[in-house]
């Protein structure tokens, strides 16, 4: 019973391939593994836009949606119905492109961003046996793709011929590429572990128990610093609080598609909440365990179930860090990158080939530890001196 | 020839010329990046997927942002009024069929082409990093200094000149101005 439920989704494939003629086979199995992925994770983008703009609204003392429930009854839902007239908006808005914008561009720009962000779920396990691709270069795959999103967001700015989307977009740029390579490095340290850059295998590794715990690799002193430096720079990939200078509403409008209207500004919404779910679901099956139960006694719960159970809590604490963070300065954006999260994540590959070939024991953990947290604390009074940080002097208001 | 070959390479090679021709720079780099992706399609369709997804990496990922951000950060957008071919073009021609003929004249006489296709070697990730770490540790290694050099030298191109001291740093102005 708990092994059905387990698989149900993978036992309905193979039963509707069933229906199909042999040679139609490996196609339509293709095609129903990539229908799932826009239908699911669609739903879930719809979903999380209400809940963020009630989140929000919650930590700003405020209410957020809480009227649209369903038509012509009393019933609200909480306001979950919101997202089904958004989304009629933006459909029904006009198309605005400037006279100047080069069209082309202008249009291909949304569509470019949505192809790599709905590539890179195809090597994302959700569950036993529900991976999309499971490429032997699974990691690298998912990396790939990313890359690709710069390129959309460039052409977005510089096709708007505005002078507000062309400072968002080198924003964006120089923002990704920075933080791409804390992303990477902070993510090798489970592929020495492992050896393997397939999914598949990175999850199976941690689908074990000791004492009844999991043997997560956020566990470990090399797993968590690594998880932090994923999940930090995973925030700043997606471009959200506290590192949301390229849309900066106050300062240049909203970046690198101001000069978007309609159905092309969702696109772009739909894109950037879509790579964020794609970032979060890497570095759940990086270090939290992939679609593994935390305790043994749980393993009975579906596995697909657990994996959007860590996807939703983590997506909880995107929106909790936008509500509670102000924005980063451009200067303290880069200093952070390249000064403290580089230098840490190469440590943290030292302390990862250490915990391989140290034995098991409490040395390990201590050695490793040691060197994680000693250089984050010389790292952080490094940087903190040259602040020259005290109390705020006001020339005018005092 | 399977159709997906063929279609892969129309495109490529329809991008290629298009990023020759066309008269907007920033158009002929993105369609630069078409046919990069296009090489990696190749790539993947021999299944050289580290290979493939590596080309993706770089070129799609790196070079083609490299490649915008020089055109954008050195020279206006208008595009240019000028021919499209720079005035020695049969000369690049003669050039590149001779330097052509050559590759494919010498790959054609190498000993080491079989006659027939040997079984596809199962080139998995692993081996490839492997080899890398073992047998060619050294080439890997001197290419690697040989990029640091690169990237030095071009931060210190890059890095401006120190103007001579006149009133003082700008930790100085921020105290002037009360911030701390």
């Amino acid at each position: 019973m708990v092994e059905k439920l387990d698989q149900i989704f993978v036992v309905l494939k193979q039963q509707a391939l069933g229906f199909v003629p042999d040679a139609g086979r490996p196609f339509v199995s293709a095609l129903i593994s990539i229908a799932f992925i826009p239908l699911v994770f669609a739903t879930l983008f719809a979903f999380v836009t209400v809940l963020e703009r009630k989140g929000l609204g919650r930590i700003q003392n405020r209410y957020g949606p809480n009227r649209v429930g369903i038509p012509l009854t009393k019933i609200r839902l909480c306001g979950f119905g919101q997202f089904i007239p958004d989304g009629i908006k933006s459909l029904t808005k006009e198309d605005i492109v400037p006279r100047a914008a080069d069209k082309v561009v202008h249009f291909l720009a949304p569509i470019v961003i949505l192809i790599p962000v709905l590539l890179a779920y195809a090597v994302l396990p959700i569950g036993r046996n529900m991976t999309a691709a499971d490429y032997d270069a699974g990691v690298l795959f998912f990396f790939a793709v990313g890359g690709a999103v710069e390129l959309s967001v460039f052409m977005a700015g510089w096709s708007s011929r505005n002078k507000y989307s062309l400072l968002g977009a080198m924003r964006a740029i120089a923002q990704m590429i920075s933080y791409e390579v804390p992303l990477i490095l902070s993510a090798v340290t489970v592929i020495m572990i492992v050896g393997s850059l397939k999914t598949g295998d990175i999850v199976a590794a941690q689908n074990h128990y000791t004492f009844g715990l999991a043997r997560w690799f956020v566990f470990t002193p090399w797993g968590l610093a690594g998880f932090i430096l994923f999940f930090i720079a995973s925030l700043a990939e997606s471009n959200r609080t506290p590192f949301d200078l390229p849309e900066a509403e106050s300062e240049i409008i909203a970046g690198y598609y101001t000069e978007y209207s309609g159905f092309k500004f969702a696109l772009f919404f739909l894109g950037e909440y879509l790579g964020m779910f794609a970032a979060i679901g890497l570095g759940i099956t990086l270090f939290l365990g992939g679609w593994t139960a935390p305790f043994s006694f749980l393993t009975w719960v579906p596995s697909y179930l657990w994996f959007f159970a860590k996807l939703l809590a983590l997506i909880f604490t995107f929106i909790w860090i936008r509500g509670t963070l102000p924005r980063l300065r451009m200067d303290q954006l880069m200093n952070f990158a390249w000064k403290f999260m580089l230098p840490l994540a190469l440590v943290n590959i030292v302390a990862a080939g250490l915990w391989h070939f140290m034995d098991h024991g409490p040395l390990r953990w201590a050695v490793c530890s040691a060197l994680i947290f000693g250089s984050y604390a010389i790292l952080g009074r490094g940087l903190m001196e040259k602040q020259k940080l005290g109390k705020r002097i006001y020339r005018f208001a005092d | 020839m399977s159709p997906a070959f063929i279609i892969i390479a129309v495109v490529t090679l329809f991008a290629a010329a298009a990023a020759m021709s066309l008269r907007n720079l920033v158009h002929c780099a993105l369609s630069f990046v078409v046919a990069f992706a296009g090489l990696a399609a190749i790539y993947l369709q021999l299944d050289a997927q580290f290979v493939g997804f590596a080309q993706i990496l770089v070129y799609v990922g790196a070079i083609a942002i490299l490649i915008v951000f020089a055109i954008l950060l050195t020279r206006s957008d208008a595009p240019a009024n000028r021919a499209i071919l720079a005035p020695g073009w049969m000369v690049g021609i003669a050039v590149a069929t001779v330097v052509f003929a050559t590759l494919g004249w010498t790959v054609l006489n190498s000993a080491g082409l079989p006659g027939e296709m040997p079984p596809a070697p199962e080139a998995k990730v692993k081996n490839i990093g492997d080899a890398l770490m073992t047998q060619y540790v050294l080439p890997l290694e001197a290419i690697g200094l040989l990029l640091t050099a690169a990237l030095i030298g071009a931060v210190i191109i890059a890095m401006r000149e120190e103007p001579p001291k006149a009133g003082g740093s700008r930790g100085d102005e921020a105290e002037r101005e009360g911030r701390p």
